[in-house]
């Protein structure tokens, strides 16, 4: 952490010779007694540059000795510009930019993006790939919460935990391998379904380790923090946020359930499929970190439950929209048919339309309500993209949520905040 | 709705825009419900009253703002759209509020009424330069220290002014007007003669779009209307009915397709022309 004091006003005596403040004609510092020394608060500068920082935050803190009196978190320094550049592109070719948002949880991002396209475009998605969806979305909640509880338990100090999740995440990532190709920049959801469809052996993978090596890690680490004298005292009544603050600070996710509201998009706004699952929402008690981290914990266990449900329940089908017009015809039809060739180059250089309107699509991603306020105006790129992240309503609750705690203290309240920069700052 | 977005209280929609107008009155210029989502145009000056009014009326209880979004509409007089989005937990139903200004006219502040406000005016300012009156903190969020301009204005261009690049000279990094190695390059796919102004005679009558994501002069409002009419609206399911797996009765409903691609004739696709040894074909690129 670089210490920085901020300059203190000019002082009343400039030397400590009496002589010299004498001559002068100024009160001598030598004079003062220890009771005239007036502590000042100081100023630290956390990040941008600093692991518990969770990338590239800067947090100006004033400290009154080793407790937090203001905190003005500066965000952007990793801004993009994704919202411009999504007006100069088409809807196809906008989509992989909001892997580039929260990288943690890619699939999530996209989500919304592709919902708000087919919500304009009024398109139907075949069933398969709705189940798909759902099925990986929830596998990307997993391998989010992995990061998160991991990187939490570390900024207050545990760090077997971490090494085990990282385990798991990895599971994941080579999942995601399998499904899309890439490990973390998917590009999977397409408008009208997903891009291919998974092979049966990846589904039975992931089925045997849903039953075998996830619980096993996750549960082995979690029994480690879960009652641990330590983590709790650094964690129970830490930051706590009652269910008016919450509602009034716009927080959503695993943030607002600890705060004791059972909120969660997928249950009251359900898309998709998952009005078909069964699942519960953790709600946390007291709104304190504590909370946060176990109401994470128990949603790994709930998404898992809906993962399994998700491989039960799911149909043969097509996996994306047979209309044309928006979903390209796969490779091998393009080699005998004139009419899929000539589809699939104009959904690669023009691209589909959307019509006129506008609205706001949000879905639970792992950290909250993520949504997309698309603009269209019927051509085919979209004329605005506003991007809701979940990071900077509860980026900017910072100050108030640190206010009266220890300077140690922030490192926790930010690692179960969840918050990545690719998503504040856009 | 075919979509598969979200599900929130939609049946409430009619509902709300007459409570509205009961609560917000005179300065609620329009009310309306396109795509299945309420948007309400506020004029700014009713709008702290209007939000307050939206918040706290019971029947409308929208207690969170989720987001604040900027929009320029750069040939409109007042050619910023500030959309606030809320959210009611209550009654799981969302609403829109549009409030319209130009450069020079301030949008009154609703941190009063909502904290989280603050940063979301921050960033409408920052990108679009809106001011927002009585907000404590308008200071640039998300863009440069020391940025200069509003860059999601339609009229900023992509690229920017300044570029910067650390300097091997000065040993530290130095900003310097934008120069393109190549000129931007940004392509028209729209072709001409599908944008035409003017409708054809008998033009009229095909007024949908022939596929979804053709271009079609309809508001994406009126081709939900038009789709909800042609197809049956089905029940909504309740989460606790199970989900019947298998007794769907044709597979267009399921979307359940043959056991395996080739034991039996694949469903008629007009993409695809009969091959006659379409299993013998070899790769992709043969």
């Amino acid at each position: 952490m670089t210490q920085e004091t901020v300059a203190p006003p000019a002082p009343a005596t400039t030397t400590v010779d009496p002589f010299i403040d004498e001559l002068l004609d100024q009160p001598s510092a030598a004079e003062s007694t220890e009771g005239d020394v007036t502590i000042q608060n100081y100023t630290i500068n956390f990040g941008p540059q600093h692991p518990a920082a969770h990338g590239v935050l800067r947090l100006v803190m004033e400290l009154d000795g080793e407790l937090v009196e203001r905190i003005d978190p500066h965000v952007g320094l990793l801004h993009r510009g994704t919202e411009k550049l999504i007006e100069y592109k088409t809807y196809t070719q906008a989509l992989p930019y909001f892997d580039r948002l929260d990288y943690c949880s890619p699939l999530c991002m996209e989500h919304s993006f592709v919902l708000a396209i087919e919500k304009l475009l009024d398109l139907e998605v075949p069933i398969r790939a709705q189940y798909l969806r759902v099925f990986f979305a929830e596998l990307t909640r997993i391998s989010n919460h992995m990061l998160n509880l991991g990187s939490h338990v570390m900024d207050v100090g545990a760090m077997t935990p971490n090494l085990w999740m990282f385990e798991i995440r990895e599971d994941c990532y080579n999942f995601f391998e399998r499904m899309s190709g890439a490990r973390m920049h998917h590009n999977w959801f397409r408008p009208g379904g997903v891009h291919q469809d998974v092979p049966l052996k990846l589904l039975t993978d992931i089925a045997d380790w849903l039953d075998t090596r996830l619980p096993q890690l996750f549960e082995d680490a979690i029994s480690l923090v879960a009652d641990n004298r330590i983590f709790k005292q650094r964690n129970v009544d830490i930051a706590t946020v009652s269910r008016e603050d919450a509602l009034a600070w716009g927080f959503s996710g695993p943030m607002i359930r600890a705060a004791g509201i059972p909120w969660d998009l997928r249950k009251s706004q359900p898309y998709e499929v998952y009005d078909r699952m069964d699942f519960d929402i953790p709600v946390g008690t007291r709104g304190d970190c504590y909370d946060r981290f176990m109401v994470r914990v128990e949603e790994v266990r709930q998404s898992a439950r809906i993962m399994k449900q998700c491989l039960a329940e799911m149909p043969e089908g097509p996996i994306a929209s047979t209309d044309r017009k928006v979903v390209p015809p796969k490779r091998a039809e393009m080699k005998r048919s004139m009419e899929a060739l000539i589809h699939h180059f104009k959904l690669y250089t023009e691209g589909f339309h959307v019509p006129a309107g506008e609205v706001y699509v949000a879905t639970e991603s792992p950290k909250g309500e993520f949504g997309v306020y698309l603009v269209a105006d019927g051509t085919n790129k979209p004329y605005r993209c506003k991007i809701r992240p979940t990071a900077f309503s509860h980026l900017q609750a910072m100050d108030f949520m640190s206010r009266g705690h220890m300077l140690a203290d922030t490192t926790a309240i930010l690692g179960a905040m969840d918050i990545v920069f690719g998503e504040c700052d856009r | 709705m075919r979509a598969s977005a979200p599900r929130w209280a939609t049946d409430l929609n009619d509902a709300t825009i007459e409570a509205a107008r009961g609560a917000i009155g005179g300065a609620l210029t329009d009310a309306r419900e396109a795509v299945g989502e309420v948007q309400l145009s506020v004029h700014r000056d009713g709008l702290v009253a209007a939000l307050v009014a939206l918040r706290d009326t019971p029947g409308l209880e929208y207690q969170q703002l989720m987001e604040i979004a900027g929009v320029d509409y750069p040939e409109r007089a007042e050619r910023f759209d500030v959309v606030y989005n809320l959210l009611s937990v209550t009654r799981n139903h969302r609403v829109q509020v549009h409030v319209a200004t130009d450069e020079d006219h301030p949008i009154p502040s609703v941190t009063g009424i909502w904290p989280v406000a603050g940063w979301l005016e921050r960033e409408v300012y920052d990108l679009y330069g809106v001011l927002f009156e009585g907000n404590p903190d308008l200071r640039r969020i998300l863009t440069d220290y020391g940025f200069r301009g509003h860059p999601l204005r339609k009229d900023f261009p992509m690229t920017g002014y300044t570029e910067l690049r650390y300097s091997e000279e000065e040993k530290r990094v130095v900003y310097e007007p934008v120069q393109l190695a190549q000129d931007f390059r940004t392509f028209d796919f729209l072709s001409p003669w599908e944008g035409a102004e003017y409708v054809l005679p008998g033009d009229e009558k095909g007024a949908l779009p022939q596929a979804k994501g053709a271009q079609t002069p309809l508001s994406a409002d009126a081709i939900a209307k038009a789709d909800a009419a042609q197809t049956p609206t089905k029940e909504p399911k309740a989460s606790s009915e199970p989900y019947e797996k298998s007794t769907a009765d044709s597979s267009a409903d399921t979307g359940k397709g043959a056991a395996h691609p080739h034991a039996s004739p694949e469903p008629k696709d007009p993409d695809v022309l009969p091959t006659p040894n379409a299993d013998k074909s070899g790769g992709q690129n043969q």
